[in-house]
């Protein structure tokens, strides 16, 4: 009860935000060089042509009035029609947000899968040989392309090895997760080598707390110490690296799902600026704002369940 | 006399990081009877905390590079003893209290849990639940209403009361030997008080040994049995408390008592003498008080000053003990 309430409260909190997100968004677009009519009509457009087809879009009007109709629309749950698919947004983006959601999601899992063990074992073994070929790993991982990065993975293990599928997004709940294991692996890479070195530096500030020598005091063995008054004090400054990560990773897909060829919303950003489709931009923009301070959300709750001092208020 | 319980013989401690090395102890010898309340006093930085945490091997993360000489406590030797036997040593053998009450509890967990984790892990619940065991712990330290209290996080308790509930989590299994490093020195005076009388209150209970580190010559005198003067990491004079009041032998301890206040009102780290205590990783040859000794000759800074006998159970450390005592 206490968490709805507090969810509510925060999304009402945040809409001034996500206003103030449209409003920059829809000024960007407009500042941009090129308007979708010439770049439909191209070359053959003549100037007749290409008022007419403004006219149409409802691109000569103001810009007040152009952003009027376009909040007025999204209040009425709807995101208007594209102009390049010529169809309705809400569809178009619904198809699309699934798979990036699911690319995100499973990336995320896959982070904190290698997280977890890798930065206990190099905080505890600060200095050893798992240590330096963590950081080397990573640090590797981190300074190649993504593109490279999913390229090599390809050929190695789907095309040598065929382990993975090369590209596509499958049919199925078994098959699509066959499909995004790879590129998820790649995004959960250069995710690990950011929260990595940030859970190990925590794990060793909290290393050299008092209660940490409290409970060893006790006499517990240091594996009891570790995972029950270590880990979970050194958690919270890497929900934050985590967070502020994944929100941008739900943007910044594009190359892996290019790469990969997976359906997603990153791709349809690129391809929706570059023809100039203002509505569609314009509504993926609310998208991806919304997910943002959903993760935002999911945050602090995660605060709340790690740290018994932060309450929800 | 009974035979002592804990027998540290020319324990020496050494830290080494960034090209310099700190011996923060450097020889110093003590014995702990059974029962007894033993004090150490030295200004900050001299080694009590060191010497604390070597009987206890917990050095916060930052382990010593060489621990040298011998701890002997109930026939084995904690210098050399190995991990893996130290871990059931802790808290059922011996056990320590923190300083700083407000950063010795973990934020995260709930004090019932806290306080039951030693009991199950040394098997000491007697038949009882944990929560009773928890329940029982608590009403012995003095804190109120304890069934309500187990569920609370640690960020909802007063100093005094986090230092009584890490009091409980030390004594849960009825240690023989209790190291309380400066127990009351972050509290109000007030809490300071009712702090002592429990440690007390509670050695009469158990019959324990206490290491009693303090800076406070008067709580000194209100608790302990025997004490020792610590200066730059050496024992300057260790002796039965009366005696000490009553015939301080070494220089050093004469100058902490002329700082002493004639009631025991609040009072600050102590800090009587002109000057600072050396720098451990290059301590003064000879007598290392010399440079601030008021007593001090030629020979004290060449010469170094052994522990002698003033009169039984009394020994001093001053090259002058004879013409000045
Ligand atoms: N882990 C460590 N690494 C390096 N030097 C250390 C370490 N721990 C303590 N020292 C040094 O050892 C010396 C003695 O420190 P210690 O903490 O024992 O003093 P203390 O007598 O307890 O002082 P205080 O009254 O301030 O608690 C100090 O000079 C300190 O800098
Ligand atoms: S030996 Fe010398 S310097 Fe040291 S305490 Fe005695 S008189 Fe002072
Ligand atoms: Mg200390």
């Amino acid at each position: 009860m206490k968490i709805v309430f507090f969810c509510l409260s925060r999304i009402i909190q945040l809409l001034p935000v996500l206003l103030g997100i449209t409003v920059v968004a829809f000024l960007l677009l407009r500042v941009m060089p090129g308007d979708p009519a010439t770049l439909m009509l191209g070359s053959r457009g003549t100037p007749e042509d290409i008022a007419k087809l403004n006219e149409q879009l409802g691109l000569n009007q103001p810009l007040w009035h152009q952003y009027l109709r376009f909040i007025g629309d999204l209040v009425q749950g709807s995101f208007g029609r594209s102009i390049a698919y010529k169809a309705d947004i809400g569809p178009l983006i619904l198809e699309r947000l699934w798979p990036s959601l699911a690319l995100v999601g499973l990336s995320t899992i896959m982070a904190v899968v290698m997280t977890v063990p890798l930065a206990m074992l190099t905080a505890v073994r600060r200095g050893g040989v798992i240590d330096q070929i963590v950081r080397v790993v990573f640090v590797m991982a981190m300074s190649m392309p993504a593109f490279w990065l999913g390229v090599l993975l390809v050929l190695l293990l789907a095309i040598y090895v065929p382990l993975f599928p090369v590209s596509g997004y499958g049919e199925g709940f078994w098959d699509r997760l066959h499909h995004l294991i790879l590129p998820a692996f790649i995004i959960a890479l250069g995710t690990a080598a950011l929260t990595i070195r940030s859970l190990r530096s925590s794990i060793i500030a909290v290393l050299g707390a008092d209660y940490v020598d409290t409970a060893r005091a006790k006499g517990l063995v240091e594996r009891d110490v570790l995972w029950r008054h270590v880990f979970r004090n050194s958690l919270t400054s890497t929900i934050s690296v985590l967070a502020v990560h994944t929100s941008w990773v739900i943007g910044g897909t594009v190359v892996i799902e290019t790469v990969f060829g997976i359906p997603g919303l990153g791709s349809l950003l690129v391809s929706s600026i570059s023809a100039r489709d203002y509505p569609m931009v314009q509504a993926l923009t609310v998208t991806f704002a919304t997910l943002v301070v959903i993760i935002n959300l999911l945050t602090d709750l995660a605060y709340a369940l790690v740290d018994p001092r932060v309450t929800l208020s | 006399m009974s035979a002592p319980l804990l027998s540290v013989r020319d324990l020496k401690v050494t830290f080494a990081g960034r090209g310099r090395t700190v011996t923060a102890v450097d020889g110093v010898s003590f014995d702990i009877r059974p029962g007894e309340i033993f004090g150490l006093v030295g200004e900050s930085g001299c080694g009590k905390s060191v010497t604390c945490r070597s009987l206890i091997r917990l050095f916060g993360g930052a382990a010593p590079s060489r621990m040298e000489g011998s701890i002997t406590f109930e026939g084995r030797d904690l210098v050399t003893l190995r991990n893996s036997d130290f871990v059931d040593i802790r808290g059922s053998r011996i056990a320590m209290i923190f300083q700083d009450p407000m950063t010795a509890l973990n934020p995260t967990m709930r004090i019932g849990r806290q306080i039951q984790e030693g009991l199950i892990r040394h098997g000491r619940l007697a038949g009882r639940t944990p929560r009773q065991a928890a329940v029982d712990l608590l009403k012995s330290v003095g804190v109120t209403a304890p069934e309500r209290r187990l569920d609370a996080y640690p960020h909802a308790f007063s100093g005094g009361m986090r230092q009584r509930v890490l009091i409980a989590i030390a004594l849960a299994c009825r240690p023989k030997l209790l190291i309380a490093d400066e127990p009351t020195t972050a509290l109000d005076v007030t809490v300071q008080d009712q702090i002592l009388k429990l440690i007390l209150k509670l050695r009469a209970e158990t019959g324990m040994a206490v290491l009693f580190v303090t800076h406070d010559l008067g709580v000194v005198a209100q608790t302990c049995d025997r004490v020792a003067v610590m200066y730059a990491g050496r024992i300057a004079e260790t002796a039965d408390t009366a005696q000490l009041f009553a015939k301080p032998s070494h220089p050093y301890t004469r100058a902490l008592l002329g700082a002493l206040p004639a009631l025991h009102g609040k009072q600050d780290r102590l800090e009587p003498i002109g000057g600072a205590p050396p720098d451990l990783s290059a301590p003064p040859p000879g007598c290392r008080f010399h440079p601030r000794c008021r007593f001090a000759v030629g020979q004290c800074a060449r010469e170094e000053p052994p522990l002698l006998d003033v009169e039984p159970g009394h020994l001093s450390a001053c090259l002058r003990m004879k013409e000045i005592a």
